[in-house]
């Protein structure tokens, strides 16, 4: 319990550190007055405005009014659209997050099962062939990818599309374009793309992992009580690799949200990375900022729940002895 | 040199022909993009010698192509091979000088708070981990957007390379300074460290001569690895359009530009380039494994 309490304290440490971070953006990158005036407008009013902005206030003041401000969700308005940019980010964010879960569930359901077969079968051909292909899949930049999927099926084959997000149907609520086939169609290449990369970091990771696994003692012993292959696999070998599996996974799934600004560039997907794009290429200072904030609260909330798994998965954590 | 060269490296580097090739693809293309102004056919970022005339020619074992131009021309006329050749050149530069930041900061960040404990490793650890929960790519892209927001546009075109190499140093040290802390925590409890105060040697000498060589092996196979990662950050930053300009164009700048004419059937400025990247990338990564292999015995 202490331990959680901890964390969560961390936590929100390294959150009061992004902010710092964004607030830093926020307000010396640029001047807002000059980014809200006209040139008209005389030196007068411009104090006026500064006054009113609250910009003239003690430093540390700013500073715990910009978290104020950010926790009541006011992240400020964005230059190039003048509008607010917490809305902007709630906009973008079903495309964004549908991509980051397609591609992450894609590549465990594919990278664990990989990983633990060419951990067993380490000089098998076919597991040669797996980690041969892996390290291309590591080495490919992810938007050379992309274009050459583009390149192959939709220029060449004419199979997929090649931009857009299709169709979007509303299940409970939540509009995705997962829900139909239009649109599963327009996700298939860039969720590919994006689970490519993570697919070969986690299978070279669960296939380590499993081979430091199985020398080890106890695996020896198991198998000398007799247990099936199958059981002395998954029960004692796989279960013994998860701790650090299940780190990287939430190490991945910060860099899932970091690759999908890549990926939806190159598939022209209107999500947040695109949004991001858009706010560097137009200088939007709000809107840069206001990301920052938002992608640590993700990956600060990504890595809690990690460490909570921890608890749940490993009892000597849970019980102190680590 | 601080790592000696033990006698069974030439052995173990001959056991494994991939490494060996990889090695001296990694000598020729550096040697090819770093003399890239007298290994090159053309000059291709010069009007003077380029003509429109020639745009858009395929590869020279096509139809409708041109024999001066071995990999075809660009949609400006531009020759791809000596393009792709000064690009490479920007490439391995980025890669090189941003893994050489990291490697500076990461290892004085990891000595300092590794020998000296305390208050200091505290919060330089925390530094990190608060870095380390951001993917370093997301990093250097917020640096570059946020610097090319700060900078004028005319010093930021001017200084579009320093400018990249900064931001994806910055991105990368933590790695360093992880491993290098690890390493020295282990070193300082060792026997020869006591000696060293012992005879009163200065704490800056202990640190550099003494503890320094000791934990440089896994700094050089993390660095092997990290030239790839810079590479392809650069890349994907020049791909988004945050990178070099498009008349000094690196690999990632080639590939975007061309990928705009991907629909007209124009693949050639794409797939090379690309392919160059990637060979660049395998490469360094190839090295790295058979490094880290070499100097960890116990996996062999």
């Amino acid at each position: 319990m202490y331990y959680v309490i901890a964390r969560v304290l961390q936590a929100c440490l390294v959150m009061l550190c992004v902010a710092l971070v964004g607030f830093i953006v926020f307000q010396y990158v640029g001047d807002p007055v000059l980014a809200l005036v006209g040139q008209e407008t005389s030196i007068e009013d411009r104090a006026a405005l500064r006054e009113s902005l609250g910009l003239n206030d003690p430093i540390l003041v700013q500073y715990l009014r910009f978290v104020a401000d950010a926790l009541r969700g006011d992240l400020g308005i964005s230059y190039s659209f003048n509008r607010d940019v917490a809305d902007m980010i709630a906009e973008r964010l079903p495309a964004t997050v549908e991509l980051v879960l397609l591609s992450g569930v894609l590549g465990l359901v594919l990278a664990i099962p990989a990983g633990i077969y060419t951990g067993i079968h380490r000089k098998g051909g076919w597991a040669q062939a797996i980690m041969a292909l892996s390290v291309i899949g590591v080495s490919i930049p992810s938007f050379l990818l992309g274009i050459l999927m583009i390149l192959v099926f939709s220029v060449w084959l004419n199979w997929l599309p090649s931009f857009g997000r299709g169709d979007v149907a509303g299940v409970f609520g939540f509009r995705s374009s997962l829900f139909t086939l239009d649109g599963l169609s327009h996700a298939l290449m860039p969720a590919a793309v994006l689970c490519l990369f993570q697919l070969g970091v986690i299978l070279r990771l669960v296939r380590a992992e499993m081979l430091e696994v199985l020398r080890t003692d106890f695996i020896r012993f198991a198998w000398a009580r007799g247990l099936p292959a199958q059981v002395v696999y998954l029960q004692h070998a796989l279960k013994n690799t998860l701790v650090p599996v299940v780190t990287a996974i939430g190490l991945q799934l910060s860099s899932l949200f970091a690759f999908s600004i890549i990926t939806e560039r190159v598939f022209q997907w209107p999500g947040m990375g695109s949004l991001l794009l858009h706010a560097i290429g137009q200088s939007d200072i709000p809107l840069l900022a206001a990301y920052l904030i938002f992608v640590g609260l993700v990956f600060t909330v990504a890595n809690l729940v990690v460490d909570a798994l921890y608890v749940m998965i490993d009892p000597r954590i849970r019980h102190g002895k680590v | 040199m601080l790592i000696r060269i033990k006698s069974d490296f030439w052995y173990e580097l001959l056991r494994s022909p991939i490494t060996v090739f990889s090695a001296l693809l990694i000598i020729l293309m550096v040697l090819a993009c770093t003399f890239a102004p007298w290994v090159a056919p053309h000059t291709p970022f010069d009007p003077a010698t380029i003509s429109i005339l020639d745009n858009n020619l395929p590869p020279a074992w096509q139809d409708r192509s041109d024999p001066r131009f071995l990999l075809g021309t660009d949609m400006q006329g531009r020759d791809v091979l000596s393009a792709m050749l000064y690009g490479g050149r920007i490439s391995l530069m980025v890669g090189l000088g941003a893994v050489a930041l990291s490697t500076v900061i990461g290892l004085t960040v990891g000595l300092v708070a590794g020998y000296f404990g305390g208050l200091t490793d505290a919060i330089l650890m925390r530094i990190a981990e608060v870095q380390f929960a951001f993917p370093p790519i997301l990093i250097a892209l917020l640096l570059n957007g946020i610097l090319k927001t700060a900078l004028p546009a005319d010093v930021f075109a001017t200084a579009a390379v320093p400018i990249m190499i900064l931001a994806i140093g910055l991105a990368g040290w933590v790695q360093f300074a992880r491993i290098v802390r690890a390493s020295t925590l282990v070193q300082r409890e060792q026997d020869y460290i006591t000696a060293c105060h012992a005879i009163g040697l200065p704490t800056h000498v202990t640190i550099l001569r003494h503890i320094l060589p000791n934990v440089l092996s896994p700094v050089l196979v993390l660095a092997m690895l990290q030239i790839a990662v810079a590479i392809v950050t650069e890349a994907t930053l020049s791909f988004l359009g945050l990178g070099t300009p498009l008349t000094e164009p690196s690999l990632g700048a080639l590939i975007q530009a061309g990928s705009q004419f991907l629909f007209s059937g124009i693949w050639w400025v794409v797939i090379f380039p690309g392919v160059m990247l990637l060979m660049m990338v395998i490469a360094f990564n190839l090295v790295a494994d058979w490094a880290r292999d070499y100097l960890n015995p116990r996996l062999r």
